[in-house]
This record gives C-alpha cells, structure tokens and sequence, in this order.
C-alpha cells in the first residue's frame, strides 16, 4: 500500500496538478451547461420535441398567473430561511456554550447516525410522531386525553410550513454541527480560548469573541448550502408541507411531472424562478452577516467579559439534546414500525409483531446495496481527488482563491433536480453514454464535488501556511509536504468529506434513474419507489438500510481519526485544540 | 394516395380474417423467436410490494416460457419514464432506446400518443387480444375517452369506490349530493387527495359527471369558451363550496396523495376514504394495512372506472420481447393470479364468456372477503371524461382551493 502510494505521489506533480481545475470544470462544464441549457431554453419557450420553437415569454406569464404562487414562494422562502437560521443559531449557541462540557462529548459521539439518516426517513418519523393520530398522542390517548378518535387539528401541514421548518431544522443542524467541529481545529480555537480566558472573559462570551469570527467563514459555505437545500426540498415537503398551495418546489417538481407534458414549459420557468429564490435569499444572507459585523464589531472590542454562561450552557444543552431526543423518537417510531404487523390509533405500541417486513426485503437487498456501495465510493474519491488537485495547486500557485468558474461547482444544488437532470440527460444520450457506470458516477459526482468541496475548501485554506514553509525550508519537496505535511493535519477534515460525499451519494434517487436508464438498483431507487405506497412498515426497513452505509461512514471517520490526528498534528507545547 | 382504398380494403381483409389465419400466426411466431434472449426494461410504478412481487412473478414465467429476461425499473412516477422517452427523442435517439415496456395510461398515454412517443399498433394483434372483453368493458380500446388504436395492452380494471371503517360508520352515502348530508353529520371525518394527485382529480370528476346539467358534454374535450365551461361546472363548486368546512381540517389542508389518505383512515384521522381498486381494501385488510372492520361502498348511479395497459416506446430496444410479455400480461393464467387477493387483487379485462371452464374457475371469487364487492354489486361503470375537463378542473380547483 505504502509503496503504491509512493508510486502515485509524482501523478500529483505540479505539472500535472496545474490541470486539476481545469479538468474540474471540464467534467462539470458539459453536464452543468447541458443542464442548465435543458433549464433555461424551455422556460423561453425553446424545445423543439414538444413543438415550442418561437422564443418568448409565454411560459413566464404562465407561471405568473398560477393561483397561489406568490404564496408558494413565501412559504418556500419562510420555512427555508427560519429553518437555516434556527439550525445556525442553535450549532453556534451549543458549542459556545458547552464546548468542554461532558454533553458536547456524548453528542458529538451520537452525530453520525443522525447524519446518516435520510431525510424522507426522518420527515415520515417526525411526521409519524407529531401528527394527531401520532406516536406522541398515542402514549398519552385515550386514558389522559379522553380521545377516542384523533383530535382535528393541524399538526403537520400546518399553514404555515412549521412542521417542515421544525423537520428541517432537525436534520440540518447535525450537518452544519459536524462543519463546525471540523472548523475547530483549523481556527486553533483552544489557543484563543485559552488566551481570552486568561484574559478573564467568560466561557461562552470568550467563544463568540475570539472563536466564531475565526471560524464562521468556515462554515460560510455549508451554511449556503443548507439554506439552498431548504428551499428546494421535495421528499420532506410532501409530507410536511401544507399542499394548497405547496411551496414552490413541489409545485415545479409537480410541473416536470404533469402527464401534460406542456406543463414542462412553465415548469422550467419555475425551475429558473427557483434558482433566482435561492440566490436571492443567499444575497439576503450575506447582507445580514455583512450587518451583523458592522454591529457586532464594537460589541467585541468593548471588553465585556461575560458571565459564567451557566444559563446559556443549560438553555443550548437541553435545546440540542431535545433536538436529538425528537430525532431519535422518530428513528424509533419508524424501528417500530418496520417490526409491527398491525399498530392502529391509540395503542401505545404494535398490537401484532413480525419479521416478514425485513425478511420480504432480503432479496435484493444485497444487489441493491452492493451497486450503492461501489457507486458512492467511487464518486466519493473521484470528488476528493479532485478538490484536493484544485485546492493544492491554488496554494502552489498561490492563487487566493480558484478562478470565478468555480461557482459552477454549486449550480447543481442551486437548481432543482428534477428540471436540471432532464439537460444531463439529453447529454448523456447524445453521447451514448446513459445507462453506463461511468454515466452514474458521473451524474453523482455532479453533486457530491459541490458538498466535499465546500466541507473541505475553507479548511484547506486556512491550515496554517507556516507549516508548509517550515517544512519547505527544511527542504522537503512541494509533493512530500503535499502528502506528510498537509495531508496529515488535515485528515479529519479530508476524512469528514470524504464522508459527507459518500452520503450524499448514497441518498441520491433522480441522478441514478436518469444516467442509469433503470439499469442501476439502489437502496434509494428502490426506497424512493417505495414510499409512494406510504407503507410506514417498509419505509422503515428501507430507511434504515438507506441510513446503514453513511452511517458506518461517519462512525468509521468520527472514530479513527481524532488520535492520530491530535498526536501528529498539535505542535509541541501547544495546547491540543478542543477535545473532541 | 390511390393505393389507399386498395390498402384499406387488404387491412379489412387482415382484420375480418379468422384469427386462426396462417400469415397472423407465423408473424407471431415470427414475433416470439425475435423475442429470446431479449431483456425487456419494464418501466412500471414501484409503489407497493404486492406488485413489485407479482410484476417479478411475471417475469419469471416469461422467461420460462419464451426465454425473455423482464428487469423491472421501479418508479416513483410514470411521469420518469415519460421525461426518459422525451429525452431520448429530444437526443435524436430512435432506436436501442432504453425503456421497451411502461405501466400507463389515461393523461399520460395522451400525451404520449399526442407526441409520437409510442410504438405500434400492436395490442390488438397480440393472440390473448382476442379474450378481451372490449364490449362489456369499452375503456379497454378507449382510454379517458382517447381512442387507443392498439398503441398500449389493456392490463386491468380500477373503478372508484370507498372504504370506510364499520367500527365507527354506519350509514354510508349512496349518491354525491347524499355524501354533502354525511359529511355535515360528521364534521372532520373525510377528506380527499389534494389535486393533481389522481385520486383526488378522479373525485372532482365524479362530482361532476353527477351534478353536471349535461353529462355527455364531458366525453368531448372541454370548451374553449370561458362561459359555457363555467356552466357546466358551477354546480361543482358550489357542491365544493358547501362541502370544504365540514371536511378534514375544514378543508384546510389535504393529504398529499391516495396512500397517505388510506394512511389516514387507517389512523383513524378520517371515517371514509376513496381508492381506484374494488379489491384494495380486501388486499390491504389481508396484509393488516386496514382494520378487520373495513369496508367498501359504492355510489348507486356508479362510479368512474377506467383500465390500466401497458405501452411500448417509439425507440424501444426489445419490441418483440415487450410484446411477448404483453400477452403474457392478458393471458388467462396472469389474470387468474393477479385477480387473487394474495397477488394482488386487481380486476381482470378479460371476457369470462370467452375463457374454457377450466380458465374461468381459476376466476372465482374468494370465499371470506367481507371487504370485496361482487362485480354485480359494484354498480355501473361510469366513462372517464375527456383529459381536457380534468386539466381545466385542476386548474380551476387550483385557483379557488388552493391557494
């Protein structure tokens, strides 16, 4: 192994290194273009197989005069920004407050089967729990309640988009937590910490002071990507999500959908409308960072010191062990589930038990799992490869920052992917490719590279340039500091995404149906298939096979790394960063 | 164009010629040695296990029978399928496409047809075509008023009907204006699927081919003309109108698609609600998906009904293959068993007048199914309208409901 990989060290020469961008966008420029082609034309009116040949803006005043699209957009809007700033506000305001503390510890412990979990999984659990003929109401019914029957009321598809805020908010905030952490070690925020304390600031104030600004343009982009995510979200909404109107995702995914295949005009205009929505509220994002530094700075520089943080520790600490707490309540009501023959309203438990859910499934499930496994593995280091060529040589050539075309990394979670895969896959007929495995990959890569270079970009850019140099100076080539300098002290970052890539995979359902011509069997396609017949028994098996592979992922990365890294990594003398 | 009457009269002669006829016979076994060996990609929704078992059953047999591998692609929409054949002609790809059979029909063979997205005709020149019923059940060769020209295989029968749970629901209703009485009698305790979703479209539909003043005036496409179109609905939504505050969330909110509103019977968040199989709550009682108390009921003017049929693609790979298993799909062995409650339950196409005495015993109905009506007792068959009407109800249903 070792010596393979001595081998492989000169293919990462500068020579070759220099083309890594470049190579990048290639591989993302055709896809993306296509894709973005696929979205834009038609919503001009452009799409000569289903006889729309005059440019115009007919799809436009079409979707315009929809009955309750301004609703729909609001709503989108609404839930997606609440929720994005709920799960910022609680990451933040839990390791503020509780860094050090034993609970901070056992959660971090506990995040990785909450992040292997996939989102249609926990938007049936919590719907599951919280409806009024849930899990909930039924511990207490009818002998607390007096309910014979559900009471009527909205708890889910509330008119205002809460339940999928709370949804969201439950399965976002691991995601951005897990950023966080890994933002840590690179900010060195033990040596702040330790410096303000000294200074007699304290615990939580000292974090926010010295820690947060050092690390929030870390977790910039995954904050951008929740937030984009939250506002395109299909699978969650049509359980969650009140329906008249839907918010606007569904509505366009509801459009790409029509059996009126006419309807795929306006549905494109809706996808371009979607696109504007998400930029417009990372826009609005950026401008209240922008407001909050102008405020904040001359808190940070007045010298109050804060007090114990006592309160903020119990606060933040029940806030996000609660949100665990629902988490795994929901995880648990579907385990039941996918064991009950029969659990009607208001038992507190399955009345008849049974194996045949998870001994139906058997079959197959081998296959299935097998094509996830190697697909997401591949895509995972075909990301990780990549990113790592175009973060390397931006510092070798001591690039700020990689060219602007790199935004384009992002189009594929800024779009929705049910008007943008219909481009990628017009392409990839053209070529003759679909239906291949590189075609698979491909696709996934297509939005696994956008979350493993936004996990790994800013902590790659932020390790210490001391390091390297020390190391230069001692006359170490660029290629041995790349693999015994770098590398190691960014294996937890690497590793996490590597991780999160490999999720991302794993959850994908349109890329694999469209590139694969139906000729790749996933735990996904066929959990996806699966719920449109709403069986909570099956979608708990299928959830928790879907949530298996991530999940020995993250518990693989959260678990191995943190010795090797703290030994190899903290200079000597030097406090060991926080302890994680 | 004067070889047309001469053509037309050879196709007459094909048509009305025995069905026994050498040259209709050696095509087909033309059809089924071009067959072996094909792998046949069947598109098909992947929604409930009982299916998915009886779709790889069927494979099975084919492929003991004719050598023909079936892989089912399970969807979660049909609509996939129809972007994947879209895509593919937007590609300029017009043969070796990569779908050779999709479960379809109603809107989107409309607009499959309507595009030049299908093969054929094939259907009717399949040997177990002959077995249909196309008389007494007329939505085999008419799918949602489109004429199917032997562009798709009819596969089987859905008419609405309601299932209700006994345990709490007494009186049913046995007419639309009736279900405005219950529903007010029992505030809160129905609901239906928010349109699109087809269930809910096919009860706004119902409704309307009840209160409507002119009936027949539905089996044409809907009229341009704002006025007349109003007139023919207004009673729809003044029926809506009155019927929303005493529905589930006083109407406020609807449940997302037909399986989350069983879900929610099941739950027992509602007393009544509507499925498109006379067999579903039987079968689903059989996997204790429902109560041991359920039911089913049925409107006594009768209910919409329509079929389910099979299409091959324009482009597709394995025509021959796809046709093969097609009439597989019609024959009486693959119709006695998906008629069985174990399988799946879903009504067969095919004419009892037309199968041996043998065949039709496979046929007969369960002995202890309190939940499933006999085809007698499941009242007349209305005729789906024209997919026109249901774009424009949405639509309209849209503007005033929902949002």
């Amino acid at each position: 192994m070792a010596t393979a990989l001595r081998q492989l060290k000169p293919v990462l020469a500068g020579a070759w290194l220099r083309w890594v961008p470049a190579l990048t966008l290639a591989l993302f420029l055709a896809p993306v273009g296509a894709g973005l082609i696929g979205t834009w034309l038609p919503a001009f009116g452009y799409f000569p197989t289903l006889g729309g040949t005059a440019i115009g803006l007919a799809p436009w005043r079409e979707l315009f005069s929809y009955p309750g699209l301004g609703t729909s957009v609001w709503l989108s809007l609404c839930s997606g920004v609440l929720a994005t700033a709920i799960s910022m506000g609680l990451t933040i305001g839990f390791v503020a407050a509780c860094h050090n503390t034993p609970v901070f510890v056992r959660l971090r412990r506990l995040l990785a089967p909450l992040l292997a979990v996939p989102h249609l999984a926990i938007a049936v659990g919590l719907s599951f729990l919280i409806a009024p003929s849930g899990w909930i109401l039924r511990l207490i019914s009818p002998w607390a309640t007096g309910w014979q029957v559900p009471p009527d009321v909205a708890l889910v598809q509330d008119p205002y988009g809460l339940a999928l805020t709370f949804a969201l908010v439950v399965k976002e905030t691991p995601f951005l937590l897990l950023m966080t952490i890994a933002a840590l070690d690179q900010a060195r925020a033990g040596d702040r910490l330790a410096v303000a304390r000294s200074l007699g600031y304290g615990p939580v104030t000292a974090w926010i002071k010295t820690v947060l600004p050092a690390i929030y343009p870390q977790i910039r982009l995954p904050i951008y990507a929740v937030l984009a995510y939250s506002l395109s979200v299909v699978d969650m909404a049509i359980f969650l999500a009140p329906q008249t109107p839907p918010p606007l995702a569904i509505l366009v995914f509801r459009w790409f959908n029509d059996p009126d295949l006419a309807m795929r005009f306006v549905g494109a205009a809706g996808a371009v409308l979607q696109l504007a929505l998400v930029m417009a509220a990372i826009c609005l994002w950026r401008l209240a960072e922008w407001g909050a530094d102008r405020l904040g700075r001359r808190w940070l520089t007045a010298g109050g010191r804060g007090g114990s943080g006592r309160l903020a520790r119990e606060v933040a600490g029940s806030a996000m062990t609660g949100l665990y707490g629902i988490a795994a309540a929901s995880l648990l009501g579907l385990a039941l589930w996918s064991l009950a023959r029969r659990w009607p309203y208001p038992e507190a438990l399955p009345v008849t038990w049974t194996l045949d859910n998870w001994v139906r499934q058997a079959y197959g499930l081998w296959w299935a799992g097998g094509t996830t496994l190697l697909t997401a593995v591949a895509a995972a280091a075909a990301a990780l490869a990549l990113t790592l060529g175009c973060l390397e040589n931006e510092q070798r050539r001591g690039l700020t920052t990689s060219g602007r075309g790199l935004w384009l990394l992002y189009a594929p979670l800024l779009v929705p992917q049910v008007g943008f895969l219909f481009g990628v896959q017009v392409l990839l007929v053209r070529l003759d490719f679909d239906g291949t495995w590189i075609a698979l990959i491909w696709s996934h890569l297509l939005f696994v590279l956008p979350y493993v270079f936004l996990s790994l970009a800013d902590s790659y850019r932020r390790l210490d340039p001391r390091y390297a140099r020390a190391a230069l100076c001692l006359g170490a080539s660029p290629n041995r500091v790349f693999w015994r300098v770098k590398l190691p002290m960014l294996m937890r970052p690497v590793l996490f995404a590597a991780a999160v890539g490999f999720a991302v995979s794993v959850a994908q359902y349109l890329p694999t149906l469209f590139a694969g011509a139906g000729r790749f069997v996933t735990l996904t396609t066929e959990a996806v298939a699966l719920a449109g017949g709403a069986d909570r028994r099956v979608l708990g098996v299928y959830a928790f096979m879907q949530a298996l592979l991530p999940l020995l992922a993250f518990a693989a990365v959260l678990a191995l790394p943190a010795r090797r890294h703290r030994a190899s990594a903290a200079p000597p003398g030097a406090p060991a960063g926080v302890p994680l | 164009m004067r070889l047309f009457p001469f053509a037309t009269a050879l196709l007459f002669a094909f048509l009305t010629a025995s069905p026994t006829s050498s040259a209709g016979a050696a095509s087909w076994d033309d059809t089924v040695a071009k067959a072996r060996d094909q792998e046949v990609f069947w598109n098909a929704w992947g929604g409930d296990e009982r299916i998915n078992a009886y779709i790889a059953w069927a494979g099975m047999r084919v492929w003991e029978d004719y050598g023909v591998t079936v892989r089912h692609v399970k969807l979660a929409d049909t609509a996939d399928a129809v972007a994947r054949v879209l895509a593919e002609k937007a590609a300029g790809r017009t043969d070796g496409g990569s779908v050779d059979l999709i479960w379809i029909n109603g809107e989107n063979f409309a607009a499959m047809k309507e595009n030049g997205l299908l093969f054929g005709p094939f259907a009717e020149q399949l040997p177990n075509f002959k077995l249909v019923d196309v008389a007494g059940k007329p939505s085999t060769r008419v799918d949602f008023t489109v004429p199917v020209e032997g562009l798709e295989a009819p596969w089987g029968m859905a008419k609405i009907n309601f299932i209700y749970d006994s345990a709490r629901v007494t009186e049913t209703p046995a007419s639309i204006p009736e279900f405005l009485d219950w529903a007010k009698a029992n505030p809160g305790r129905f609901t239906y699927p928010a349109p699109p979703d087809f269930i809910g479209s096919t009860f706004l539909k119902q409704v309307l081919i009840e209160l409507t003043p002119d009936p027949a005036a539905l089996q044409k496409p809907a009229p341009k003309a704002a006025a007349t179109f109003a007139a023919a609905t207004e009673p729809l939504w003044r029926y809506l109108e009155a019927l929303h505050p005493y529905l589930w969330r006083g109407g406020k909110a609807y449940p997302a698609t037909g399986t989350a509103q069983i879900q929610l019977l099941d739950d027992g968040e509602v007393d009544i609600a509507i499925s498109f199989y006379p067999s579903d709550a039987a079968s689903m009682m059989l996997n204790d998906r429902l109560p041991e108390s359920a039911r089913v009921f049925v409107l006594k003017d009768g209910t919409i009904g329509n079929t389910h049929f099979v299409a091959i693609p324009f482009n597709a790979r394995a025509k021959e293959g796809a046709m093969v298993l097609a009439n597989f799909l019609m024959s009486p062995e693959a119709q006695a068993r998906k008629q069985t409650l174990e399988a799946w339950g879903d009504q067969t196409v095919l004419d009892m007048e037309k199968l041996t005495t043998d065949e039709r015993r496979q046929f007969d109905p369960p002995k202890d199914a309190p939940a499933l009506l006999s085809p007698a007792a499941l009242g007349p068959t209305l005729l789906e309208p024209h997919p026109s009407w249901m774009t424009r109800i949405e639509t309209e249903w849209q503007r005033r409901f929902g949002s």
